[in-house]
């Protein structure tokens, strides 16, 4: 059923289509909008049966064969990517239903959502170079206006910043791409693959570096990071939770697969650097966040420090770092996305997301204490939680492969993660009210409801982690050995070419 | 603008420019010309209309707020890519129908659909920002 994978894209962009068509009942675009998601969720999960059962699913677009046509293909980590962030977009969707209000919601907000998803699915299945670039274009824009919709003074702001320093960035992907096409005379990842071994070795490693800033900069990695904190904190919560969860992974995604598909040819010199910008990463988000006093900043500043873990079990690129690196992008989705969900529940009740005005609100709405530990426990590492699993596969993978140092910085860096989480755990949930403030009722069921849905997912990844991990490393082993992706885009005679120049 | 030339040369003018934009994007399948282009031309006739006119009037013109005209292009254009699930073709595959009626030879395709819905798309966009702006 090669129609699973288009699915994940033309679902939501059928959906944006209708609600944009819908414009004026509002009503109606967020019944589209809670529909569409929860199908895209099942969809999503039936690509990726599909996927594990019977192995990389290709569709050519128009029915034009790779490597002319535009391909679309989910291998395992596609399929895995486009399941979770499918969890995810229908938490916030729900979510967003009592969050969001009227007059951004005329706006536009919910085919904007749907746009979104559709560049987010877009990006994680396309097999084709040229169409990364548009499908991340197409979640930028989406994600310029969700951003600055309401059109506040901070949202201004940190929109400015943002689209600044991404409209970099894609500049130095296309002008990265343009240069690729120019020395390989392809755009087909599966044909590249074979492609870029027969270009100079030197070039190759100068256009890895280019792609390596153009998804860094979208990755917010070390030392491009700073648009992350300045925007994130501004818009609406369902929209900076859909955002902290989906968008840095989008190139997350994107350096994974370039680096295990498309640039492996010189793993020494490229992963070496990857190796670096991960320590540093880690350790700059994470003593940026130790420095901030709001709810969502501390939380923005994790995102990049999270990143760096990541991007380490790329550069480690043994099966074993991969399948972390993989588990760790799904956990930190799962966690990441909730405890932006939670801090909206918490500035509801306490009417502020600065942690000098919250308080008691454990003893107001216990539940919502236990909803905040969960996630705030797992980003944390706290065992059995996913974030544990998480950071014991990438930093075992360090130790396997002998870099110490990174693994002492992985360490170092989650106790800092601690710190920050008890900060928050104490100032907004543990501490008496300060004077002068009050607190409101508590939040409504329906806000309620996916965060306590994507709390059990974390629980879940965490105690129930055996299949899991076997899809990650089904995952990992795909992607060190790109003759499966390659074969499946392609055919077997362009796989046994590549692995006879391997 | 209260220009007594332009309103009358815009009441010639508009239907001699929506015409070309139609020509436009009938004639792109294998020539120049094609959805984009006559969407831009058939949004330009509008904004000619609401120079001379004003933006209200350019929106009775148009029958439908320049939103939902960009919907229902994006509708049109997502239908023509999943038109080719119905023959279980892949995605985006165009299909053809051609009907032979002695001297033309008239031929239908989603092709046709999918330039349909970007023609929309694009005459939607347009007019959204440009109302936008006549408001302020």
């Amino acid at each position: 059923m090669s129609w699973l994978v288009v699915a994940p894209v033309a679902l939501p962009l059928a959906a944006a289509a209708i609600a944009f068509a819908a414009s004026g009942r509002v009503a109606l675009q967020r019944a589209v909008s809670t529909v569409a998601s929860g199908a895209l969720l099942v969809l999503s999960v039936l690509l990726l049966v599909e996927v594990s059962r019977s192995g990389v699913q290709v569709m050519q677009g128009g029915g034009w064969q790779a490597p002319f046509g535009v391909s679309l293909v989910a291998d395992h980590l596609s399929a895995i990517m486009v399941a979770v962030g499918a969890a995810m977009a229908f938490a916030v969707a729900i979510y967003a239903l009592r969050d969001i209000d009227p007059h951004r919601e005329s706006l536009g907000y919910h085919p904007l959502f749907q746009v979104l998803l559709a560049g987010i699915n877009g990006a994680f299945l396309t097999g084709d170079l040229f169409n990364l670039y548009v499908w991340f274009e197409v979640l930028l824009i989406a994600s310029f206006v969700l951003l600055t919709l309401g059109n506040r003074r901070d949202q201004l702001e940190g929109g400015l910043k943002y689209v600044a320093t991404n409209l970099v960035s894609s500049m130095l992907l296309l002008a990265a791409i343009g240069l690729t096409y120019g020395a390989t005379g392809t755009l087909n990842m599966a044909d590249l693959a074979g492609a870029l071994r027969e270009v100079p070795p030197e070039l190759a490693t100068a256009l890895a570096m280019l792609f390596l800033i153009a998804f860094g900069i979208k990755a917010a990695v070390f030392p491009l990071f700073f648009w992350l904190p300045a925007s994130y904190h501004t818009p609406p919560v369902s929209v900076s939770a859909i955002f902290a969860a989906m968008l840095t992974k989008v190139g997350v995604y994107a350096l994974i697969r370039a680096f295990t598909l498309l640039f492996a040819h010189d793993v020494a010199y490229t992963h070496q650097v990857l190796l670096w910008i991960a320590g540093f990463t880690m350790v700059t988000g994470v003593l940026g966040a130790a420095a901030q006093n709001e709810f969502r900043k501390i939380l923005s500043f994790h995102i990049v420090s999270q990143i760096g873990y990541m991007i380490m079990g790329l550069a480690l690129a043994t099966p074993l770092a991969l399948a972390g690196a993989i588990y760790f992008v799904i956990h930190n989705i799962v966690a990441k996305g909730n405890l932006f969900l939670v801090s909206g529940l918490a500035q509801r009740v306490g009417g502020s997301f600065e942690l000098a005005k919250l308080g008691g609100l454990y003893r107001h709405t216990p539940l919502l204490g236990v909803l905040f530990l969960i996630p705030a426990f797992s980003l944390g590492g706290f065992p059995p939680l996913s974030g544990f699993w998480a950071k014991l596969l990438v930093v075992l993978a360090g130790i396997e492969a002998q870099s110490y140092w990174i693994v002492a910085i992985a360490l170092a860096v989650g106790l800092l993660t601690i710190y920050s989480m008890t900060k928050i755990w104490q100032a907004a949930f543990w501490s008496p009210l300060p004077e002068g403030r009050t607190l409101g009722p508590r939040p409504p069921w329906a806000m309620v409801a996916p965060v306590v849905g994507l709390a059990v997912l974390t629980l879940v990844l965490g105690i129930w982690i055996a299949p899991f991990f076997a899809l990650m490393e089904a995952a990992a082993t795909e992607l060190l050995d790109p003759t499966v992706y390659v074969g499946a885009v392609l055919g077997d005679a362009a796989a046994a070419a590549l692995e006879a120049v391997r | 603008m209260n220009s007594l030339i332009l309103r009358t040369a815009t009441s010639l003018l508009l239907a001699v420019l929506l015409l070309f934009s139609i020509f436009l994007l009938l004639r792109g399948h294998d020539l120049p010309g094609g959805g984009f282009i006559g969407g831009l031309v058939g949004a330009a006739a509008i904004a000619l209309y609401a120079l001379a006119f004003d933006a209200p009037r350019a929106e009775r013109l148009l029958r439908a707020s320049p939103r939902i005209v960009f919907g229902v292009g994006l509708c049109a254009a997502v239908a023509a890519g999943l038109a080719g699930g119905l023959a279980s073709l892949d995605f985006l595959t165009g299909l053809w129908w051609i009907f032979d009626l002695g001297p033309f030879e008239v031929k239908l395709s989603t092709v046709l659909l999918f330039d349909v819905g970007v023609y929309l798309v694009v005459v939607g966009t347009i007019l959204t920002m440009l109302f936008a702006l006549e408001e302020r």
